[in-house]
């Protein structure tokens, strides 16, 4: 039997790069200027778990993701630095999931994926910060988790040893599979994509975007199993509907406020306690500080 | 039942964490506005006497779990025994550190019990909620306001069906209050016998210490960045004061490396790092384009420079037209008086 590595990763958008047109005149947040990414500690999760993979015989690594259509566009990124395969949940009926129907929705898949050694995430994404999700599917499948792996001290067939990062210091902990780990930003930065894996991944693709081609490539699919990204719904894992999306969270997001940038107009002050004050106080109000 | 708990965390030296203090100061004001009782749980190893610690806060009750086994901390343990013991008292809000273990164990607890979580409130306060569509008034429900989108934007989540209301908030955000120095609560220990399984104790720790986390400019959302005009390396101290209390990182521009004001590591511009954050405060940098390169997509930048003719100041959103030892200062002083 394989040692299989499960990856969860996510497409977000890309709030670190927020600039000065990312929020709109009235306020809201511009999504079309903020691209979707690769999020950055899922990254850190890949290389983590493809350094299982380099250790430890007939290992693969899986890539599982759950968002829109176009969310196939880190599967095929992971393909190109050395996953095997990946799997892209999606279906409107997991749009408006919380933390709890994600890691839900998430759980069964990877049940579905069974058996498996080892469950890898980014700590957590940038668009929400939450660092639930992780915990939250380890408890759902039964298993122990490490959190805030930061390196891979040692792994084999049977355990894996791995240094944690905590607030005051760090913390070397040892555990036997299955186990969930979650990876911290600190950690090794992703390989680079290889050539050879991007000449033979470039035309992976989902059920979905083969049936937008303007020609029916099918046949050329068929020959080649492995380009094919698995997409699989809420009938695919049997989930039941009501534990997702806004039904199955449990929390609801009461009101929004966006926190309105200024103009470029640049104000110029001077250095009495009242000009700095007033400043800290707009900037602790706008909760830019604080 | 139906109460208020926090998890207090206990620390190295075996004291009540500090923001679990600040979080029972929290959890009392909240209590009383909804007429309940605040109760807390420790877990952990030799918590003899650690009641004192607790009782001053408020604390109607105390849940105690003391084992060798409980100590360091370990996700497996805890959380069973905050599972059992929620799922027995049926709290009304459960309150965490977002701590490294706040935020490692209360989403195990939030999926085992199938109830909401919200990570690093900023705020918790108790209001009601009209549902329209439902035709529902929920009363007395606890708004989790937290930032989201990369602080872009600021959410008050609740959470109308399922209890407890779990949420966690960072140190420093809530004030640290002592109620009554002898406030009268009482102590319970929590029953342990047929708890546990194998596999709650299967992550072994080997090894801990105390290391310092590389510097990390690229992710920080605060930078305190210094150039040449800082003057002094006791000025860029003043950077670094402001930095640690805004929660962000101090940055440096080529200048200020090459005269040993700060290491290389912390270079922004075309030869150091590329840096986006939240906001961005120049200090004594005059914004050759080298160093613009680097952060002029930086969401909010303030300067503060004696030159009013800075190129950096073009591209601030804020000029400061005076020195870094006075302006910090001011800083630093406002932000302590008013930040909480």
């Amino acid at each position: 039997m394989s040692f299989k590595i499960i990856v969860l990763a996510k497409q977000v958008p890309d709030t670190r790069n927020v600039g000065k047109d990312a929020m709109k005149a009235d306020g809201t947040v511009n999504r079309a200027a903020l691209p979707a990414i690769y999020n950055p500690e899922d990254l850190n999760a890949l290389e983590f778990a493809l350094r299982v993979k380099d250790k430890v015989k007939d290992a693969e690594v899986i890539i599982l993701t759950m968002g829109p259509f176009r969310a196939a566009e880190i599967i095929r990124e992971s393909l190109y630095r050395g996953a095997d395969k990946g799997f892209l949940l999606t279906d409107r009926k997991f749009a408006g999931s919380d933390t709890l129907a994600t890691s839900y929705a998430i759980s069964l898949a990877i049940k579905k994926l069974a058996p498996f050694h080892l469950v890898v995430a980014g700590r957590q994404a940038i668009d929400g910060d939450t660092a639930q999700v992780g915990p939250q599917t380890a408890e759902k499948l039964g298993i122990p988790q490490i959190t805030y792996a930061e390196e891979l001290v040692d792994v084999n067939e049977k355990e894996i040893t791995i240094k944690r990062r905590l607030e005051r210091g760090v913390e070397t902990v040892k555990a036997s599979f299955p186990i969930a780990v979650t990876v911290h930003g600190s950690a090794a930065d992703c390989r680079p994509r290889n050539a050879k894996l991007l000449m033979k991944f470039k035309h992976a693709k989902t059920l979905t975007e083969l049936q937008n081609e303007t020609k029916d490539y099918t046949h050329l699919y068929n020959d080649r199993p492995y380009l094919n990204i698995d997409e699989w719904t809420v009938d695919d894992i049997n989930a039941d509907v009501d534990a997702l999306g806004l039904s199955g969270s449990p929390t609801k997001v009461k009101t929004i406020q966006n926190v309105v940038f200024q103009s470029k107009d640049s104000k110029a002050l001077g250095t009495s306690n009242d000009e700095i004050n007033d400043l800290m106080k707009e900037l602790l109000d706008s909760h830019i500080i604080g | 039942m139906n109460n208020i708990f926090v998890y207090c965390e206990i620390t190295e030296e075996g004291h009540v964490a500090d923001v679990s203090l600040e979080l029972l100061t929290k959890g009392r004001s909240l209590a009383d506005e909804l007429k309940i009782k605040l109760e807390a749980v420790v877990i952990g190893a030799k918590l003899n006497g650690i009641e004192k610690e607790i009782f001053p806060f408020g604390v109607d009750f105390i849940h105690t779990a003391d084992d060798g086994k409980f100590f360091p901390f370990t996700t497996g343990s805890h959380a069973r025994l905050l599972i059992k013991l929620f799922k027995e008292q049926k709290p009304e809000i459960v309150l965490f550190g977002a701590s490294s273990i706040g935020r490692d164990i209360a989403p195990r607890i939030a999926s085992a019990l199938k109830c909401g979580l919200t990570a690093d409130c900023t705020s918790l306060i108790i209001g009601d909620h009209e549902d329209k569509k439902l035709k529902k008034v929920y009363k007395n429900l606890l708004y989790q306001i937290r930032p989201a989108f990369g602080g872009n934007i600021i959410a008050t989540i609740i959470n109308p069906e399922t209890r407890p209301q779990i949420a966690t908030v960072r140190e420093g955000v809530m004030k640290k209050e002592i109620k009554t120095e002898n406030y009268k609560g009482k102590l319970v220990a929590i029953d342990l016998n047929n708890v546990f399984e194998d596999l709650d104790f299967a992550v072994q720790i080997i090894d801990r210490h105390i290391e310092k986390q590389k510097i990390n400019i690229k992710n920080s959302q605060i930078i305190v960045s210094g150039g040449y005009g800082v003057g002094s390396i006791e000025n860029f101290k003043l950077l670094f004061d402001l930095a640690e209390l805004l929660g962000g990182e101090v940055g440096a521009s080529r200048a200020a490396v090459d005269a040993g004001y700060a290491p290389h590591e912390r270079q922004i511009g075309q030869t150091g790092v590329t840096v986006r954050p939240k906001l961005y405060i120049a200090c004594g940098i005059s914004g050759a384009v080298q160093h613009s390169a680097g952060m002029d997509e930086s969401s909010k930048i303030i300067s503060i420079n004696t030159d009013p003719h800075a190129p950096i100041n073009n591209i601030a959103d804020y000029t400061i037209n005076g020195s870094v030892d006075v302006v910090i200062p001011k800083m630093i002083k406002y932000y302590k008086e008013n930040s909480k």
